[in-house]
């Protein structure tokens, strides 16, 4: 995990912003998190999506496929907007586990 | 907060665009191209006639079954495409030993026919237009699914950075009247502003709609929870992706009906010169079927109404729609406003433009990169870095390079010998080997006497090509231009106009001007203006 840093102080000072303060470790831990949670979530919304549609099948993965980028997009910029590379990975974990029951329940 | 938010967005906007900033150029340098490709390949096969689109359906149909029985009588597959309009200007005949409904590639051939005469059409062999134009998503000398993924890449940032672009973007409608020329830094910041934005709505479309040409190349596993793996898996996904014809031979023979009544039927239903295939399944068969397609450029929407006709009866058993859901339309529209296959002259050039412009957004984007981190670290440490010294070459090579390189594709079309072996290779390969010799060029060479060079040659590249066209075909200007042979004059005129600009910008580029666009201390960040620039430039450590 990568060193959490302090949040931003009101003064100009402050805004040395975390992601360039200790680089690195946070950053490349971000990449990670942004690459592969945006893909995993972007993939396991996509089927969700596709799943919930009343359409046969590949119109519904055709729908699914069309969120899946805007879901890739909006985690990316969550991941590097997060206030530290921990919260970004908790973040995407939780989200992934608060869907699982949404799989159940469409029976996927 | 806010603020704290915005600085993360510059941060990821500047770090995306530079990593695939250089792939991204590439991408939008050929792409752009492609809104001309059928232009550019009548250029490349000077020995062509001129567009067949207005021989009528009868016709062309008439003498491609002529040929395809001549050529592939025994054939289970007959495909006839038709010329239409731009998109396809003559008729190609392709025939399949097998239904064409396996995997992997039929055994049978394809040619590309006179639609009176029904003679194959003789042309030097080139790349053409249309690779030029395919690279921006199959990238050569890579193999197909690697270049899928590299692209697939650079597209997801493109995206990213676009929407984080518009967050760390204030005031992006004031800003949007704001140009400061002469300014160094400040002035690539407003350039990158307003040819961002300007084209803002193609740059979005354009973006995702490219991620969606691939996405089930890039999402296995979505494919995976509703098809399964495996090649079975595949055959049903293509199945029910594209309609078409599923039916097997009956090994009764019987004769194929007369075509003449169904294309009238389809013409009536589709107007003139809107038949795009012709498809014929197990022709001499009792079981043989016929599809007509119809054009898929009659609108934004990149599918044509299907007709299924009985081929020996020539009843038609079925209809299948252009629209066929919410979610494949959408997709079908988005795909159809990327390729731009519908328009006219004048949205074809709208296209071409803002292709242009989002190539010099990237451009731009690279650029300032350098000046403001140069501007820094000069004023710090008296010198550049080897880091910063290394974008600033590549930035020439891919950049500059990159146009003289194109221009070094189309000289190579008219210079090298026409019984050439492999000679569409050999096209590409003097393409790949100019830009690599710009790269070079642009590593040796003083930074600004390497910009104003590679300008000056690719300004002299591009404005002698009607020239050379003149020196070396019978289909140059002082031809075209008075028989209003429009795709070759507009090549000739095009490629002189982007000559003038490159030359224009060559003497903005002098080496001995000053101040240069490229100086990178020509301004004095904050000229009492905020702006999200000179602060991302203080907050963001490179």
């Amino acid at each position: 995990m990568a060193p959490t840093t302090a949040r931003p102080l009101a003064t100009d000072g402050g805004r040395r912003e975390r992601l360039t303060r200790h680089p690195a470790p946070g950053i490349l831990s971000r990449a990670m998190a942004a690459l592969a949670g945006g893909y995993m979530l972007s993939t396991l919304g996509g089927i969700l999506l596709a799943a919930a549609l009343p359409l046969n099948r590949v119109e519904s993965l055709t729908g699914g496929l069309l969120l899946s980028y805007p879901i890739f997009t909006a985690t990316f910029i969550w991941v590097f907007a997060a206030r530290s590379a921990g919260r970004a990975w908790l973040g995407i974990l939780a989200t992934a586990v608060l869907l699982a029951p949404l799989y159940w329940m469409l029976g996927i | 907060m806010k603020d704290g938010f915005r600085q993360s967005m510059a941060w990821l906007h500047t770090w995306m665009g530079l990593l695939l900033g250089w792939v991204l150029y590439f991408m939008f340098v050929t792409g752009t191209a492609g809104y001309f490709d059928t232009e550019i390949d009548r250029w490349m096969q000077p020995e062509l006639p001129r567009a067949q689109t207005d021989v009528p359906a009868q016709t062309t149909v008439r003498t491609a079954l002529r040929r395809l029985e001549e050529e592939a009588p025994e054939a289970a597959r007959w495909l006839i495409a038709l010329p239409m309009d731009r998109n396809q200007p003559y008729t190609s005949i392709l025939w399949q030993a097998d239904g064409g409904n396996q995997a992997g590639r039929p055994r049978g051939g394809r040619q590309t026919i006179d639609a009176i005469t029904g003679d194959p059409l003789q042309a030097r062999d080139t790349a053409g237009g249309q690779q030029l134009y395919q690279m921006h998503w199959r990238l050569h000398y890579l193999p197909d699914s690697l270049s899928a993924w590299i692209v697939g890449l650079a597209s997801l940032f493109m995206l990213t950075a676009i929407i984080t672009g518009i967050i760390v973007h204030k005031k992006i409608f004031k800003d949007f009247f704001v140009f400061r020329p002469g300014k160094g830094q400040r002035s690539w910041l407003d350039a990158h502003n307003v040819l961002s934005v300007l084209a803002l709505p193609f740059h979005l479309m354009i973006t995702y709609s490219g991620l969606l040409f691939m996405g089930f190349i890039y999402f296995p596993l979505m494919v995976a929870a509703f098809y399964g793996t495996g090649a079975e898996a595949e055959r049903t996904l293509r199945a029910e992706m594209f309609s078409g014809l599923r039916v097997e031979a009956s090994g009764e023979p019987a004769p194929l009906t007369n075509l003449s009544a169904l294309i009238t039927q389809a013409e009536t239903r589709w107007g003139a010169s809107n038949i795009r295939h012709v498809d014929i399944r197990y022709p001499g068969d009792a079981q043989a079927r016929i599809l007509l397609r119809a054009s898929h450029a009659q609108t934004p929407l990149r599918r044509g109404e299907e007709l299924i006709f009985h081929g020996v009866t020539g009843e038609l058993l079925e209809t299948s729609a252009a629209f066929r859901s919410p979610t494949t339309g959408m997709q079908d529209i988005l795909l159809g406003l990327h390729e731009g296959l519908f328009a006219g002259p004048l949205l074809r050039w709208l296209y071409f433009f803002s292709g242009v412009l989002g190539t010099a957004m990237v451009a731009t984007g690279l650029v300032l990169w350098t000046v403001k981190r140069r501007q820094r670290i000069e004023a710090r440490d008296g010198r550049a870095h080897t880091g910063i010294v290394l974008v600033e070459r590549l930035n020439i090579g891919v950049v500059a390079g990159l146009l003289v390189a194109i221009a070094a594709y189309f000289w190579a079309n008219r210079l090298l010998p026409l019984e050439m072996a492999n000679r569409s290779d050999w096209e590409l390969h003097v393409l790949f080997l100019t830009w690599l010799l710009m790269l070079v060029h642009a590593m040796l060479r003083p930074r600004r006497h390497a910009w104003f060079e590679q300008c000056t040659l690719a300004a002299a590249a591009y404005a002698l090509l009607p020239l050379l066209n003149i020196l070396t075909t019978e289909r140059h200007l002082l031809r075209s231009l008075p028989n209003g042979d429009w795709p070759l004059a507009g090549f000739d005129l095009t490629v002189l106009g982007l000559g003038l600009a490159l030359a224009v910008a060559a003497y903005r580029l002098h080496p001995s001007r000053d101040p240069s666009p490229l100086a990178a201390g020509a301004a004095k960040a904050g000229d009492g203006r905020h702006h999200h620039g000179t602060q991302e430039a203080k907050t963001v450590e490179s």
